[in-house]
C-alpha cells in the first residue's frame, strides 16, 4: 500500500485532496470498492449482479439515441423505427442492441433472482435488499410492458390492448380504468404518447432509484454466498477484516470483467447474427404495422411475461369474470416478495437443505418452464395437444396442474422448510 | 525475486486473511495486464462509440432531402426573384436587369467585402465582380450571416429605403444590408457576404443548386 | 453440470421453436448473388410497385446490391423520382380498397413478417377459381384480394381438391423451371429489402465477436493474476 503511493504523482493526489475535502470520494471509493469485502467463495451465479447493472446502463443508453429518431405517434411510429433501421447511421445497431437488451434483462434477472432464491439471499438480514429486487423486477416489467408498445406493430398493440384490457376485468370500475389508461376507447396514439412517457422518463427514474437503495442495502449488510455464512461472524482480529472476505477492488472487479465479456459475447452473437431470436426476441407479426381493425392469429406476449401469461389463462373465469385470473397472475409476481418470511429453514443455503426442499424447488423451475412454453403457444392452438376423455383440453389441464405447483411452492414453503432434514452448516465458506 | 521470497513475504504478511499482498513480480505482471485490458478495452468503448455518434450525422433521409435541386429559370422576368429550396434554406435566384447588374461596381467603396475575399461565402468560380456564373443571374442563399434570419428582398432603387438604396436586401431583425449580388454594406451587423451556393447550368434554362459542375448532376 | 442445465432450460422455448416448420418449400434463395437481387429489383420494379409501396427502401440504397446510382436512375426510375427517394407508389391507397377490398400493404419489411419460404410458395401459389372477385385464389392465403399479377408469365394452375396440389393448365411465357427462378429473384430481392443492412451487419459481428475474443484472453489473465492471492 506504501509502496503503492509513493508511485502516485504529487499533483494527482493533491487533487484528489482538493476534492475529498469537498466531496468524500476517497472513502466512498474504500466503503464501496476497495475496502468493501466480499465472500471469496462467489461462483457462476454471481455474475449477474453486475451484468444486471451493466445492462441498464446499455439499455438507457441505446434509449437516449433511439429516443433522437423516434417518432411516439400512432401515425409515425411504425415508419420511424424502420428510418432508423435503414436511414440511421448504426441505427440498426443501436436498436437491435435495445431489443436484445430488452430480452436479455429478463435472462439475467430470472439468473440473478435464482441465485437469491437457491443461496437464501433473502433471508435475514437481507429482506429488504430483496423486497426492493422485487420492485425492480416489477418496474422492469413495467418498462418492458410499455416499451413494447413503441415499435407499433401488430404485437405491440394487441398486447397492449389486451393488458390494459385486463384492468378492465376489475369488477365494477374496471371499464372506466382500461379506458382511462388508455386515454381512448381503445388503444390509440394518446395511448402510444403516454406510453413512451413512462417508458422513457418514469420507469427509468424509479428503476434508478430502486437499483441504488438495492445496492445501499446490499453494502450495509454485505454479500450472502453459496455457503450461506455470514462472512462477518468471522473477523481477524487485528483488522476488522472478515476472514473469508476478499476487497471487492480489484478481486471482484477483474473477475467481473471476465463475465462481462463472456456475456457481451453471447450479446453480440445475437445482435449481429439471430436478432430476432426465431421471434422470440423480435416477433414476426411487429413487423406488420398495427390495425385495429384486424387482430393477428397468433398473439402471445413476449417469452418473459408468458409463464405469468399462462397463469392468466389457466385460472377458469369465475361468475363469468376473468378477474381471479387476473389477480392469479399478479399474485405470480408479487409473491416472490413474501420469500424472506415463507421461508423457515435453519439453513440459508441449498447446499445445506434437505432433499425436500430440492423437490420444491426442482418442481417450481419445471412449472416456471413450461408454463413459459405454454404462454408462447397461442390460445387458438392450445387445442393442437389434444383432449382428455373428460374432454378437457390438454394445454389448459397441463397449465392448471403447474399453476397449482407454481403457487403450493410458495404457499407450503413454512412448512417444508421447516420440516426438512437440513444438514450442518460449516463455520467457514468452502473454497476450492 | 526467488520462490522462497514470496514464501517468506506471504508468511510475513499473511494473518490469516484471504487475501495478501503480492511479491514484486506479480505486481509488475499485473500493470502490465491492467494497462493492456484497459487499453484494448478503450480501443474497444471507442468503435462501440462509433454507431453512437454517427446516429447523429445527417441520416439518408436528410441526404436525399439535401440533394441537389434542379431549379427552372426560364419564367423569372429581368428584374424579378424565384425563390427556391435547398437543404431546407431558401436560395434566391434573381434574373438581374442591365441597369442592375451595371450599378454593382458603382458602390464598392459602401462594401465591408467588395471583392469577395472571405473564401467560404461563394465557390471560386463566383469570386468575381457580379458574384455569378452568369452576370444577370444571381445565387445566393437568403439567410443572413449575422444571426440567420431571412431578408426581405429590396429590389427596387429607392422607396422606403431611402433615396441613397440602389436595390438589394434588408434584414428585418438586425437591419443588415445587402446588395443584389448579396454583398453586405459597411455599418450592418452582418460580417460576410450572403454565401451564394455550389451551382451549375444543366442547360440555359435549368440550373442545379448543390453541385459544383453541371452536366453529371 | 446444474448451470449448463439450466441455461439448457432457459433456451428450451427457442430449440422448441426451431424444430416446428410449416411444411412449405423453402425458397432457393442466396443474398450473396447480386445478380439474382439486381433482376429481383427490377422486376419488383416493374410488376410489385404499380400497387405496392416499399415506403422505407431508398433507391440509391440499390447501389448495396452492385448497381450504380447512373444505373438506378436510368434502368429503374420512371416517373421522376429522384435515386433518393424511398419507392413509392403512384396508386392512391382509397382507390386501391375499392379496386380490391384492401389496400395493398407496404413490402418493405414483408419478408420480416411472412419468411422468404412463405412468399416464394405464395408467389406460385395461385390459381383460377371462380368464386373469388378476381377469378384468382391463392394456395398458401385462401381468398387472398390480389389477383395473380404474373399469370402471363406462369400460365393458369387449378386446383386438385383431392391432392390440394395445383395443377398447370395452361402454360405461359416461361416454363415451370423458368418461372420458378424469376420468383426466386424476386424474393431474394425482398429478403434483401426487407433488411438492407443485413449482410454487412453479419460481417461487423464476426469484427466484433474476434476482438471480444482477444479481450477475454487479456481479461482471463488479468483474473488469474489477481486470484493467484487468494487462498
Amino acid at each position: 500500500m506504501a509502496e503503492h503511493k509513493q508511485k502516485t504523482s504529487t499533483s494527482a493526489s493533491g487533487l484528489r485532496e482538493w476534492v475529498d475535502r469537498r466531496l468524500p470520494l476517497s472513502s466512498m471509493v474504500k466503503a464501496h470498492l476497495t475496502e468493501y469485502y466480499a465472500p471469496k467463495n462467489f461462483n457462476f451465479w454471481y455474475f449477474f449482479g453486475s451484468l444486471a447493472m451493466l445492462l441498464l446502463v446499455m439499455q438507457i443508453l441505446t434509449g437516449i439515441f433511439l429516443t433522437m429518431h423516434y417518432k411516439p405517434s400512432a401515425a409515425e411510429a411504425f415508419a420511424s423505427v424502420e428510418y432508423i433501421m435503414r436511414d440511421v447511421f448504426g441505427g440498426n445497431i443501436i436498436r437491435y442492441m435495445h431489443s436484445t437488451g430488452a430480452s436479455m434483462f429478463f435472462v439475467v434477472i430470472y439468473m440473478h433472482m435464482f441465485r437469491g432464491v437457491i443461496y437464501g439471499s433473502y433471508r435475514t438480514p437481507r429482506e429488504l435488499i430483496w423486497l426492493f429486487g422485487v420492485g425492480i423486477f416489477l418496474a422492469l416489467m413495467g418498462e418492458a410492458f410499455f416499451g413494447y408498445l413503441l415499435p407499433w406493430g401488430q404485437m405491440s398493440y394487441w398486447g397492449a390492448q389486451v393488458i390494459t384490457s385486463l384492468f378492465g376485468t376489475v369488477p365494477f370500475i374496471g371499464p372506466d380504468i382500461a379506458e382511462w389508461l388508455r386515454g381512448d376507447y381503445l388503444t390509440a396514439d394518446a395511448t402510444l404518447n403516454r406510453f413512451f412517457a413512462f417508458h422513457v422518463i418514469a420507469l427509468p427514474l424509479v428503476l434508478l432509484g430502486l437499483v441504488m437503495v438495492h445496492l445501499v442495502a446490499l453494502h450495509e449488510v454485505g454479500s450472502n454466498n453459496p455457503d450461506g455464512i455470514e462472512i462477518k461472524e468471522q473477523k481477524d482480529k487485528a483488522t476488522g477484516i472478515p476472514l473469508d472476505g476478499i476487497p471487492f477492488h480489484p478481486y471482484y472487479t477483474v473477475k467481473d470483467i471476465v463475465g462481462v465479456v463472456v456475456f457481451l459475447m453471447v450479446f453480440a452473437s445475437i445482435v449481429f447474427f439471430a436478432p430476432e431470436m426465431g421471434g422470440y426476441f423480435l416477433e414476426h407479426n411487429n413487423f406488420v404495422p398495427a390495425n385495429p381493425m384486424v387482430t393477428p392469429e397468433h398473439i402471445a406476449p413476449v417469452w418473459y411475461f408468458t409463464p405469468y401469461y399462462s397463469i392468466l389463462r389457466a385460472v377458469p373465469p369465475i361468475l363469468n369474470s376473468q378477474f381471479p385470473g387476473v389477480v392469479a397472475m399478479g399474485l405470480s409476481v408479487v409473491v416472490f416478495a413474501f420469500l424472506p418470511w415463507l421461508d423457515k429453514s435453519p439453513v440459508k443455503s441449498i447446499r445445506y437443505r434437505g432433499v425436500l426442499y430440492k423437490r420444491w424447488l426442482a418442481a417450481f423451475v419445471v412449472s416456471f418452464v413450461i408454463l413459459g412454453y405454454l404462454g408462447t403457444e397461442p390460445s387458438n392452438i392450445w387445442g393442437q395437444f389434444g383432449t382428455w376423455a373428460s374432454g378437457a383440453d390438454r394445454a389448459t389441464v397441463v397449465a392448471r396442474v403447474f399453476t397449482v405447483i407454481y403457487f403450493l411452492f410458495f404457499l407450503l414453503m413454512p412448512w417444508y422448510t421447516a420440516r426438512d432434514k437440513t444438514k450442518p452448516v460449516p463455520e467457514r465458506v468452502t473454497y476450492k | 525475486m526467488s520462490v522462497s521470497d514470496s514464501v517468506e513475504d506471504k508468511a510475513l504478511k499473511n494473518n490469516g486473511l484471504s487475501f495478501q499482498t503480492p511479491s514484486q513480480i506479480d505486481q509488475e505482471k499485473r500493470q502490465f495486464l491492467v494497462a493492456a485490458t484497459a487499453a484494448v478495452g478503450a480501443a474497444g468503448v471507442a468503435a462501440a462509440a462509433v454507431p453512437f455518434v454517427g446516429s447523429m450525422l445527417p441520416s439518408e433521409r436528410a441526404k436525399a432531402a439535401g440533394a441537389p435541386v434542379e431549379v427552372d429559370i426560364s419564367d423569372i422576368a429581368p428584374g424579378q426573384i424565384k425563390t427556391a429550396e435547398w437543404r431546407g434554406k431558401p436560395v434566391w435566384i434573381i434574373n438581374r436587369t442591365e441597369a442592375m447588374t451595371a450599378e454593382l461596381p458603382k458602390h464598392n467603396d459602401q462594401l465591408s467585402d467588395p471583392n469577395c475575399e472571405v473564401a467560404s461565402q461563394q465557390p471560386v468560380y463566383c469570386q468575381n465582380a457580379d458574384r455569378s456564373i452568369k452576370p444577370n443571374i444571381g445565387v445566393v442563399v437568403g439567410i443572413c450571416t449575422h444571426l440567420g434570419c431571412s431578408p426581405t428582398a429590396k429590389l427596387e432603387a429607392g422607396g422606403d429605403m431611402g433615396s441613397a438604396w440602389s436595390g438589394g436586401f434588408y434584414c428585418p431583425c438586425h437591419g443588415s444590408k445587402f446588395d443584389l449580388a448579396g454583398r453586405v454594406f459597411k455599418g450592418s451587423p452582418a460580417p460576410t457576404n450572403l454565401v451564394v451556393p455550389p451551382h451549375a447550368y444543366m442547360d440555359d434554362n435549368t440550373i442545379v443548386i448543390g453541385v459544383d459542375t453541371g452536366m453529371e448532376a | 453440470m446444474i448451470k449448463k442445465l439450466f441455461v439448457l432450460i432457459a433456451f428450451l422455448p427457442i430449440v422448441a421453436f426451431a424444430t416446428s416448420g410449416i411444411g412449405i418449400e423453402s425458397a432457393p434463395i442466396d443474398v450473396s448473388d447480386q445478380a439474382s437481387l439486381q433482376r429481383g429489383a427490377r422486376t419488383f420494379i416493374n410488376n410489385c410497385l404499380n400497387c405496392h409501396s416499399a415506403n422505407y427502401m431508398r433507391y440509391n440504397r440499390l447501389v448495396d446490391i452492385g448497381l450504380t446510382e447512373k444505373e438506378i436512375k436510368e434502368n429503374l426510375l420512371f416517373a421522376g423520382e429522384k435515386v433518393g427517394d424511398t419507392m413509392q407508389v403512384a396508386m392512391n391507397p382509397n382507390d386501391a380498397k375499392k379496386w380490391f377490398g384492401v389496400a395493398p400493404p407496404d413490402l418493405s419489411v414483408e419478408v420480416r413478417a411472412r419468411g422468404v419460404d412463405w412468399i416464394y410458395a405464395y408467389l406460385r401459389g395461385f390459381y383460377k377459381d371462380a368464386s373469388t372477385p378476381s377469378g384468382w385464389n391463392n394456395i398458401v392465403f385462401r381468398n387472398v384480394a390480389m389477383p395473380h399479377v404474373l399469370y402471363q408469365l406462369q400460365g393458369e394452375q387449378v386446383l386438385n381438391e383431392e391432392t390440394q396440389t395445383l395443377e398447370l393448365v395452361k402454360p405461359g411465357r416461361l416454363n415451370q423451371v423458368e418461372y420458378d427462378a424469376f420468383v426466386a429473384d424476386l424474393t431474394n430481392y425482398m429478403a434483401y429489402m426487407a433488411e438492407p443492412a443485413k449482410e454487412q451487419r453479419k460481417k461487423l459481428g464476426v469484427a466484433v465477436l474476434l476482438f471480444l475474443a482477444v479481450l477475454l484472453v487479456l481479461a482471463k489473465k488479468l483474473k488469474a493474476a489477481y486470484w493467484k492471492d487468494i487462498k
